[in-house]
């Protein structure tokens, strides 16, 4: 029997272990175990704080309702506002994200030579590890200094530079995602289409990107669901004036920049300002996670569609 | 003699071939584009800080006064903040790892615990800052110390660990398992004396990763309350602290300019952070592939 680079050791019956060996056995099978535990926590604190919000607000007040003033007299908690606030930013940065990530990829996966690849991913790579508040800085002090040249009405703090930065950090996950994808392709459907009479450009676009198609579309939602859980540069650059607007140049609210906003204010636990963090979070969890489990499906019969 | 054959290309072909051409200059374009972002962001960050920066700059605690405020509370939270991630995260993930690559076979228990791991690093930070607030802070009434921020911290990088540590585990050959249980060793030997060297430098690359993603995190430290005036070093994990990214961020939510200046400046000192993090990473690993090579 050979034994592959992948194989498992063999596991005898664990009685045969020593004590020693018994103990670390169960050490390593509990730490393997805490990631199941974090995930159980998270929905447990999530559930059971957000309990006595749901009892002074219906839930379907709280998903239907258009005003969203937990902090004013008269309170109101619709979280639609909040929820329009993040659509402009996931749509605005998706605009922006997943065509340039999806061109960024196929220049990476399918032009770039050797050399020009091993300088661009690096680079690439490094605008993916700057810190998010970083970006909400360039928002405030680069991006809505330009944006008031061409828009003398947009405020300070407004949705559009925080969608423009949001875009910027998650082109970096679609560009390399994408990359990934499309070189999973296989070379004979590229050389097939050549043999064809196929221009390169030809090849790209007709036959390797509509090949990687369910990955690609795996990055795009994986990078949207980044986009809606981001929260510094929103938190910066979008303001917060929770509204239902269609404005890109007004400021507007998150659900991110909410919950942050909640509690840079200090406010004590079992008021219901302090119990709206965790609806919304709540809120914010399962939509994530929704697009999460999505992208991860998709992804996982793309790759056993040629593996 | 026959013909000569017509080698002038029909006019359908040289518009593909065109088109073919446009292609390629739009797809450089795009990536260029990432490159020219890149260069404006630091280029914004360096003409508004670069003057602000300087040792006293490093070696002031935080001020109503701009000009006099430095960033000597925030760099030691966050040293103690990293280190007692690390300390937290390291051992716990790299164990788990090696459960999952080593001593698992491909069964349910492995399935929901790979699944689970990759929706976990899926999960947005502030999520796991709500956790710290709840868990942490409140019902184990650890308060708002390093203490809290560091298992806050420790359970966001923990997928980041487990997923570098494994795909380390998963490169070293399994020849050398082979060899070490031929010479009688143990399961447990062959993990700790074997595998676990060999796959030392692709280990310390992941930690690095996951040390580099925690320094610049602000969310989470903000859910659980770091955003406060300190005005000390911290002596211990119990202290309550405050970090470099909510430093900046505390700046750059002021409207003054010479606050911007302090939030550039402190980004500066943020960044060079980073890059020495990283550079570190990028020694070890290529020592690691100098010594493999025969």
């Amino acid at each position: 029997m050979s034994l592959s680079t992948t194989q498992r050791i063999p596991l005898r019956s664990e009685q045969k272990f020593r004590p020693v060996e018994f103990s670390a056995l169960a050490f390593l099978r509990a730490s393997a175990l805490v990631s199941i535990v974090t995930t159980l926590a998270i929905v447990v604190v999530l559930v059971y704080e957000s309990i006595p919000f749901f009892r002074h607000v219906s839930p379907w007040e709280f998903l239907l309702g258009t005003q969203w003033t937990p902090l004013l007299e008269p309170r109101a908690f619709g979280v639609l506002p909040l929820v329009v606030g993040t659509l402009h930013v996931v749509i605005g940065a998706g605009l922006i994200a997943l065509p340039l990530g999806l061109l960024t990829g196929i220049f990476l996966s399918e032009y770039a030579g050797p050399r020009t690849r091993a300088l661009l991913k690096p680079l690439v790579e490094v605008l993916a590890g700057i810190p998010t508040v970083v970006y909400g800085f360039f928002a405030l002090t680069f991006v809505t200094p330009i944006l008031q040249r061409f828009f003398p009405s947009i405020g300070l703090f407004n949705s559009l530079s925080a969608s423009i930065v949001v875009g910027i950090m998650i082109l970096p996950f679609v560009a390399s995602l994408c990359e990934d994808t499309l070189r999973a392709v296989p070379r004979s459907l590229r050389d097939g289409a050549y043999a064809l009479g196929a221009t390169k450009a030809e090849v790209t676009l007709k036959v390797v990107v509509p090949g990687a198609l369910s990955g690609v579309l795996a990055s795009f939602i994986l990078a949207l669901s980044r986009a809606i859980g981001e929260t510094m540069a929103v938190t910066l650059a979008a303001g917060s004036t929770p509204k239902l607007t269609a404005n890109v140049l007004e400021s507007i609210q998150t659900m991110t920049a909410y919950i942050v906003q909640v509690s840079l204010g200090d406010t004590p636990r079992g008021t219901i300002e302090y119990q709206s963090i965790f609806a919304v979070g709540l809120l914010l969890f399962l939509v994530t996670l929704a697009l999460n489990i999505a992208s991860n499906r998709i992804l996982k019969r793309f790759r056993e569609h040629y593996e | 003699m026959s013909r000569p054959i017509d080698l002038t290309p029909s006019p359908a072909l040289v518009v593909r071939r065109r088109r073919d051409r446009l292609f390629h200059a739009f797809a450089f374009a795009g990536a260029l584009l990432c490159l020219v972002v890149l260069a404006l962001l630091l280029f914004d960050i360096v003409s508004t800080g670069a003057a602000r920066l300087s040792w006293e700059f490093i070696n002031s605690f935080p001020s109503r006064f701009a000009d006099r405020a430095g960033v000597r509370a925030a760099l030691w939270g966050s040293a103690w903040l990293m280190i007692v991630t690390m300390a937290i995260a390291g051992p716990i993930g790299v164990a788990a790892a090696i459960y999952l690559e080593e001593f698992t076979r491909r069964g349910r228990l492995a399935a929901i615990l790979e699944i689970n791991i990759s929706n976990l690093a899926g999960v947005p930070s502030i999520i796991y800052g709500i956790l710290g607030l709840a868990f942490f802070v409140r019902w184990l009434a650890l308060g708002r110390s390093i203490l809290a921020g560091a298992l806050t911290m420790a359970l966001l990088v923990l997928p980041v660990v487990i997923i570098a540590t494994r795909e380390a585990l998963r490169a070293v050959p399994g020849s050398l398992r082979a060899a070490s249980f031929a010479l009688g060793a143990s399961p447990l030997q062959t993990v700790l004396r074997v595998v676990l060297p060999s796959a030392m430098p692709g280990i310390v690359t992941g930690l690095i990763l996951a040390l580099s993603r925690a320094i610049g995190e602000t969310a989470p430290l903000i859910m659980i309350g770091a955003l406060t005036y300190v005005a000390f070093v911290p002596q211990g994990p119990m202290d309550s602290f405050t970090a470099l990214p909510i430093q900046i961020f505390d700046w750059a939510s002021r409207p003054q300019a010479a606050f911007q200046q302090n939030a550039a400046a402190g980004i500066l000192v943020l960044l060079a952070l980073l890059l020495v993090m990283n550079s570190i990473g990028i020694l070890i690993r290529q020592r690691a592939s100098r010594k493999l090579q025969p």
